[in-house]
């Protein structure tokens, strides 16, 4: 197996570097709100403080106007982007090492981000990561069942290896850890108009794979499902035995 | 950088999480603007509730803000109801609150940790979190530096 830095090398060239470059035309593709993700986050209690891991342009943030959510990305240039949407807080983070206390929040969300990660011990720890901030759930001595109204959730949605009909045509048995392009149309007063493609990486989860992961980081699935080429879980901290 | 953001923020260095001297995160040579944020006593009525106000304190302080020792009581208001009556000391309170917790905005500076004392910069309001190779998966993979 490569090692932590080499993987994370890899990442920077190919997630972090691209995102970095791409980004005001991505944020203008990205603005319609998934149906899955929003539904988790008006369901949440008003007063709700959570994260947004990996917010993107911060899309997600304008949902409910009832909650706070501080919002991070590897991407100086996305952050700068998703800091228009108030009274919400856009930060510089890696969701392997997030600046927040354990046990602390009522939600995370992670839209699309876990399949940029290119080792599944690295998938596992930032699963691990975003567990570890939700507020446990309240343990009943005697009884192994999650009270899951008082305790934190988190929403992980990741992109499906099951999606013969997209554009992308993948299937059940393709090649799990692809590299997909993003074609950037350039208009220049010298070149005219151009294309430039940027290859990012991604993991496609195969069906299960989601709530393997999330278990084996110690959390414990109480919805998933798949909607439109992707794979998604709502996710709480299973009790400590 | 806001101080309501300050008090949900600690060292992103994992073996700092279990010391009780990494909350809050200590401001350094910080550069304050007033930004406008629309009001909305709702927000900040229901976020009360989850705020450390000890936290907050010591933020606003080291900002140079006077804040009382406890925390504001507000009152609760009617869900079902889509207009709020708040009486005018309340309003007083809630209007500061918004003023200190969400329109103080760090611009320039850093946010130190008082364990490891890594500090992180803020740069045009935004704080960055990410750490130095050395720093980030240490804690998890120790094995990682011997080869």
């Amino acid at each position: 197996m490569a090692s932590m830095t080499s993987d994370e090398d890899f990442e920077r060239s190919n997630v972090h570097e691209v995102y970095d470059q791409i980004a005001p035309h991505f944020s203008s593709t990205r603005y319609k709100p998934w149906p899955i993700v929003e539904r988790f986050l008006l369901g949440l209690s008003d007063g709700s403080v959570g994260l947004d891991v990996g917010c993107g342009n911060g899309k997600y943030l304008t949902v409910n106007p009832k909650i706070f959510v501080l919002a991070s990305d590897r991407s100086e240039k996305l952050v700068r982007i998703a800091k228009q949407h108030q009274p919400h807080t856009c930060i510089v983070a890696d969701n392997l090492s997030l600046p927040h206390s354990p046990s602390s929040l009522d939600f995370v969300i992670s839209i699309a981000v876990v399949h940029h990660l290119s080792t599944s011990t690295r998938r596992g720890q930032a699963i691990a990561a975003m567990l570890e901030v939700l507020k446990p759930s309240p343990c009943h001595e005697h009884s192994v069942s999650v009270d899951v109204n008082r305790a934190g959730k988190a929403l992980i949605y990741v992109w499906a290896l099951e999606q013969k009909h997209s554009r992308r045509g993948w299937d059940e048995g393709d090649d799990q850890d692809v590299m997909v392009p993003w074609v950037m149309k350039q208009n220049t007063a010298a070149n005219g108009a151009s294309e430039k493609t940027f290859n990012r990486y991604y993991h496609l989860y195969r069906r299960g794979e989601l709530e393997e992961d999330i278990q084996a980081a110690g959390g414990e699935v109480i919805e998933s499902g798949y909607e439109k080429d992707n794979w998604w879980a709502i996710a709480v901290r299973r009790p400590a035995k | 950088m806001k101080i309501l953001t300050t008090s949900f923020l600690t060292c992103a260095v994992k073996a700092c999480k279990s010391s009780p001297l990494s909350f809050p995160l200590h401001y350094k040579d910080a550069e304050l603007e007033q930004s406008d944020i629309a009001y909305n006593p709702r927000f900040l009525i229901n976020i009360l509730p989850r705020i450390d106000w000890d936290a907050v304190r010591v933020t606003a302080t080291e900002l140079g803000f006077t804040v009382p020792e406890e925390k504001p009581e507000l009152p609760a208001l009617d869900a079902s109801s889509s207009t709020d009556t708040i009486e005018p000391a309340d309003e007083k309170t809630l209007r500061e609150l918004h003023t200190l917790l969400l329109e103080t905005e760090v611009r320039e500076g850093k946010l130190v940790c008082g364990n490891c004392g890594h500090e992180y910069k803020i740069k045009e309001g935004i704080a960055n979190f990410l750490l130095p190779s050395h720093l980030g998966e240490f804690e998890l993979f120790p094995f990682c530096f011997l080869h």
